[in-house]
């Protein structure tokens, strides 16, 4: 379920510095700044129809999943995490955060590679 | 006579000395004293020699194996049976067939040659000679030992019945004893061909007997002479409904019966009558295995009273008797057993062990298996040094199984013996349901259980640990409220539904356990059964033991306040305190396995932490659920309800405008009163929280966190004809004082203004109901949700102040003393509430004034969580989640 226009934009406003480089094939797409998410937290960004939940962990390692659980379509970036994990707030499904896979029996979740840029942005690099 | 070391079984090694050429030329009895020396075997190894290869004696030898005791001792067993290690308890299935041979040996020839054990099967034990320490066998051999196990068991007791023993000593042709593989296989062998059988014995071997020959087409007759069946274990009534049950089965029941004679075919009665009564030993070869014995053959039975039976065969399951001959002819002291010392020795001889059913420790001879599981732990313990302070102080006998196809549970006393001696009874004879338990200074010291024993498990727990019982007895016997099994997890079909929540059948988990996961918290992740409202953990526990069939793995992690952290609450709380631990990160990084943090421990510690340090806990918002950070409850699309406060679901005009104002300003889809008395608006998008609270302009209710969440009043005596107490405004004050308390569980309450319970505080975590004469009854623990409890009385007060002050301090109490997600509907009976009133009430332990000022800190403590939409706590706390999908996605009504 893709969202109208009016709601991505909502959305992707709320996210600092949106799409500021999505025009250049092959450079990374910022996502936003570190700063944009409390430690051990997500928060979500909109990348054309694509929704990626970015986790800062302890140690501001990032890493970014699927924002959609495949299990029933909890929000995970309003899930809890650690170092490993992140449990979907809804029916506590775990998901690895590097590999997406689930550790309690749901369909693994889609992982994107992100990475940190020296100006504490985070970058998706693919 | 000549001394060997042991031939057969794997040999350890060409260096391995025999025998002194002193000790060759010695009589057994006179001792050379360099006998008395201790010697070792090859590579400095004791040599012990454990005379029994039956369940005692082997599991005794694998706990000490386990304990590494491959390196200390040499062992040698010897064994009458000229097999390995069988299941003895598993004969009554081998004999009605469900299961074979095969299935009922434990360890196989090539076990004990595996671990380097000598096994002399077929060869018996006759002498011991503990001054030159050497036992002697029947095929001439003398084998020395530093330390000896005496686990030879029991044997058949055959009652003083003309005819029973022939001249010979032998049973007569046709009579069978049930103790060993042999008996077994002699009455399949010889049952094929006959009709009509009589079981001397109505305990629980004879009924087994009796079922297991009906397979083989037989009539049978159960003679017993006792007026019960299952004497034992049963009283009267009991053994009553148990007899219709084994009748009904087609299983003819003789009570009160006493054999006068055996009736024997070819003339060989007078001769047999020579004999009496007597023990068969075991070793005699082919006892009554066929009609041309020497002793004549049986052709049925006469009754004290002249009657006769004629029957085809007959198996004599009179009870046993323990084998203590080898410890009589050496001297050693015998009463029942061979008495022993709580380490398992003899209390003669330090270096014999005894164990089993031949070893008698306090008083007590013990028939059953868990005994002695626990007494081969001791003596491995002991006799390896792994544990010298090991101590066996007696076991608690329970049972629970199935007799003729009727489930049974029996522990401790079949009938009151003293005045006092509580006897709580249930009989519905027409169903076959008896259920009786008996209750000495409130502890349970016995319990019958017949057709339904569904409530078995919590029987032999508060049997075995002393437990404190529910003030209600009737508790006891049905479950009426308590989380609890209400079929055996045996009887359970495959498909049956479990867990209600997550949809998991009893098949899934017994499949999870048949691949390996042996613990229950391993089995709930593995499956999500009880990973819902958790109302059937209680029956998940109970399949996942089944299941593993006394394997089931102790999960250690299931006393732990919280997975990550390997502590249970009391140390954790200890250690938060000396530590100074203030935040869920500093927890991890102290106290955690490799300093490891852990998603599914975070929300626990971060509502510990906040009780522990209240203003001063230093608050990680990632250690916070959702539901906490944006002080709202998530719905299924990932939007939020939002409950604003309104104490003892008082409002007014201006409230309900303000609330029908905001409903409309933000298309809220739902608007609904909840159980709490409340308003809930459902379906806020999370960037609305702060606006739609501004627009309120009231208090959190706090209907998303494990908190203190609201109490429900009725109008109470200001408006209501029948109103004893004022119960609106003390609803409103408690829920003004307490309101958001952070807990391990939800806490609900409520205040009724007299006995009619409108406001249902007799199913809340708290209850307040106003009685006559301005007084007040405070009730703890009750549960009207997943669970269904009403609440104990904790005491009933004189003033609205004071129940005030007890509703605090019982707050404070369960919030430091409860288990993570523990409602006090379980923890109220954990505790017990003489443990509850004794601490909260009347200050046995001198804490109330520490737990009053430690609830009165958290209250001082206490900031409204809304107040956060003027300054959010994080970057992005409101953002949505979900920004591409168009929320609410849930209907509007």
């Amino acid at each position: 379920m893709t969202g109208p226009t009016a709601v991505t934009a909502t959305a992707t406003a709320t996210a600092s510095e949106p799409g500021s480089t999505a025009g250049h094939p092959g450079a990374p797409h910022r996502l936003g700044r570190l700063d944009d998410i409390p430690v051990g937290e997500a928060r979500t960004f909109a990348v054309g129809d694509q929704q990626i939940a970015v986790f800062r962990l302890r140690g501001d390692v990032v890493r970014a999943i699927d924002a959609v659980c495949p299990h029933a379509g909890g929000p995970i970036a309003d899930g809890q995490a650690d170092a490993d994990v992140v449990i979907c707030p809804l029916h506590l499904h775990v998901f690895d955060l590097a590999t997406g896979e689930s550790t309690s029996g749901a369909p693994p979740i889609g992982c994107h590679p992100v990475r940190l840029a020296p100006d504490g942005t985070i970058e998706l690099t693919r | 006579m000549t001394i060997t070391e042991n031939v057969p079984g794997p040999s350890t090694g060409p260096e391995r000395p025999l025998a002194t050429p002193a000790s060759a030329t010695s009589a057994a009895g006179t001792v050379p004293a360099q006998r008395r020396e201790r010697r070792t075997a090859a590579g400095g190894r004791e040599r012990l020699v454990v005379v029994g290869n039956g369940m005692a004696g082997m599991r005794a030898v694998e706990e000490i194996l386990e304990r590494g005791g491959a390196d200390q001792f040499e062992v040698t067993v010897f064994g009458d049976e000229p097999y390995g290690n069988y299941n003895r308890i598993l004969l009554s299935n081998l004999l009605a067939g469900a299961e074979t041979e095969d299935e009922i040996f434990l360890n196989t020839p090539e076990w004990y040659a595996d671990n380097d054990i000598r096994l002399r099967a077929g060869v018996r034990i006759t002498g011991l000679d503990r001054y030159a320490r050497v036992v002697t066998a029947d095929d001439g051999t003398v084998t020395p030992y530093d330390k000896l196990i005496i686990a030879t068991g029991s044997r058949s007791f055959i009652p003083p019945i003309n005819g029973l023993i022939g001249a010979d000593g032998e049973l007569p042709g046709g009579v069978f004893a049930f103790r060993t593989i042999d008996d077994c296989r002699s009455m399949i062998g010889f049952a094929a061909e006959r009709r009509t059988a009589a079981v001397i014995g109505g305990g629980l071997l004879g009924l087994e007997a009796a079922r297991g020959l009906q397979t083989y087409g037989l009539a049978v007759h159960v003679i017993d002479a006792a007026p019960t069946l299952m004497n034992q274990q049963l009283c009267a009534e009991a053994g009553g409904i148990l007899r219709r049950g084994v009748e009904a089965l087609g299983i003819t029941v003789h009570p009160g019966a006493r054999t006068a004679r055996i009736l024997l075919a070819d003339g060989a009665q007078a001769e047999a009558e020579a004999g009496g009564g007597g023990e068969v030993g075991p070793g005699r070869g082919d006892r009554g295995a066929g009609p041309t014995h020497g002793g004549g053959r049986a052709v049925g039975l006469e009754f004290a009273d002249g009657t006769r039976l004629d029957v085809d065969m007959i198996v004599v399951a009179a009870g046993i008797r323990p084998n203590v001959d080898l410890g009589l002819r050496a001297g050693l002291t015998i009463e029942r057993g061979i008495v022993t010392d709580d380490q398992l020795r003899s209390v003669d001889d330090s270096d014999i062990y005894v164990v089993g059913e031949c070893a008698q420790h306090r008083g007590q001879v013990y028939g059953l298996v868990a005994p002695l599981w626990e007494q081969a732990t001791v003596l491995a313990e002991h006799i390896t040094g792994t544990n010298p302070d090991a101590a066996y102080h007696g076991s608690k006998i329970a049972t629970k199984l199935k007799v003729a196809g009727m489930a049974v549970a029996a522990m401790g006393l079949k009938d009151a013996e003293h005045p006092d001696d509580e006897v709580v009874r249930f009989v519905e004879p027409r169903r076959g349901v008896y259920k009786s338990v008996i209750i000495r200074d409130g502890k349970l010291v016995g319990a019958t259980l017949l057709g339904d024993t569904a409530r078995s498990a919590s029987h032999i727990e508060a049997f075995d640990r002393g437990l404190p019982l529910p003030e209600e007895r009737l508790q006891l016997l049905f479950d009426i409220g308590l989380p609890a099994a209400d079929v055996g997890a045996a009887e359970m079909a495959d498909d049956a539904q479990v867990c209600n929540c997550n949809g998991v059948s009893k098949g899934k988990i017994v499949a999870c356990v048949q691949g390996g996961v042996k613990s229950v918290p391993g089995v709930m992740n593995a499956t999500r059964a009880g990973k819902g409202c958790g109302s059937c953990k209680a029956l998940v526990k109970e399949i996942v033991e089944w299941a593993a069939g006394g394997e089931a793995e102790e999960d250690p992690s299931v006393s732990w306040y919280v997975p990550g952290v390997p502590l249970d609450k009391p140390a954790l709380l200890a250690a938060v305190r000396e530590r100074n631990l203030r935040s869920v990160s500093a927890v991890f990084a102290a106290l955690a396995p490799g300093g490891r943090e852990d998603a599914a421990s975070k929300m626990a510690l971060t509502s510990l932490l906040r009780i522990v340090w209240g203003g001063e806990f230093v608050d990680e918002r990632d250690g916070r659920f959702i539901n906490d950070r944006v002080h709202a409850n998530i719905q299924k699309d990932g939007t939020f309800s939002v409950v604003p406060m309104i104490a003892g679901g008082v409002t007014s005009p201006d409230e309900l405008r303000r609330i029908a104002e905001v409903a409309e300003k933000y298309d809220v889809p739902m608007v609904k009163i909840t159980g709490g008395q409340r308003i809930d608006l459902l379906g806020i998008r999370k960037e609305d929280l702060p606006k739609v609270w501004a627009d309120l302009a009231m208090p959190s209710g706090h209907a998303y966190g494990k908190s203190f969440r609201t109490v429900k009043t009725c109008v109470g005596k200001d408006f209501c004809r029948f109103g004893v107490g004022d119960s609106t405004a003390l609803g409103v004050a408690i829920e003004q004082r307490y309101h958001g308390l952070e807990s391990p569980g939800k806490l609900k309450l409520a205040v009724n203004g007299c006995p009619r319970n409108c406001a249902e505080g007799l199913i809340k975590d708290v209850g307040v109901v106003a009685i006559e004469g301005g007084r007040w009854e405070i009730y703890i623990g009750g549960a009207g949700g997943a669970h269904v409890r009403k609440g104990d009385l904790l005491a009933t007060v004189d003033s609205p102040d004071e129940v005030m002050t007890l509703t605090g301090r019982f707050l404070q109490y369960y919030r430091e003393n409860a288990r993570w997600l523990e409602r006090t509907y379980t923890f109220v009976p954990r505790v017990g509430i003489e443990k509850v009133r004794a601490v909260v009430v009347d200050d046995a332990d001198g804490i109330a004034s520490d737990l009053d000022a430690r609830v009165q800190e958290s209250i001082d403590a206490y900031v409204d969580p809304w107040l956060e939409r003027e300054a959010p706590a994080t970057p992005g706390q409101f953002r949505t989640a979900l920004p591409l999908i168009p929320l609410p996605q849930v209907p509007v009504r």
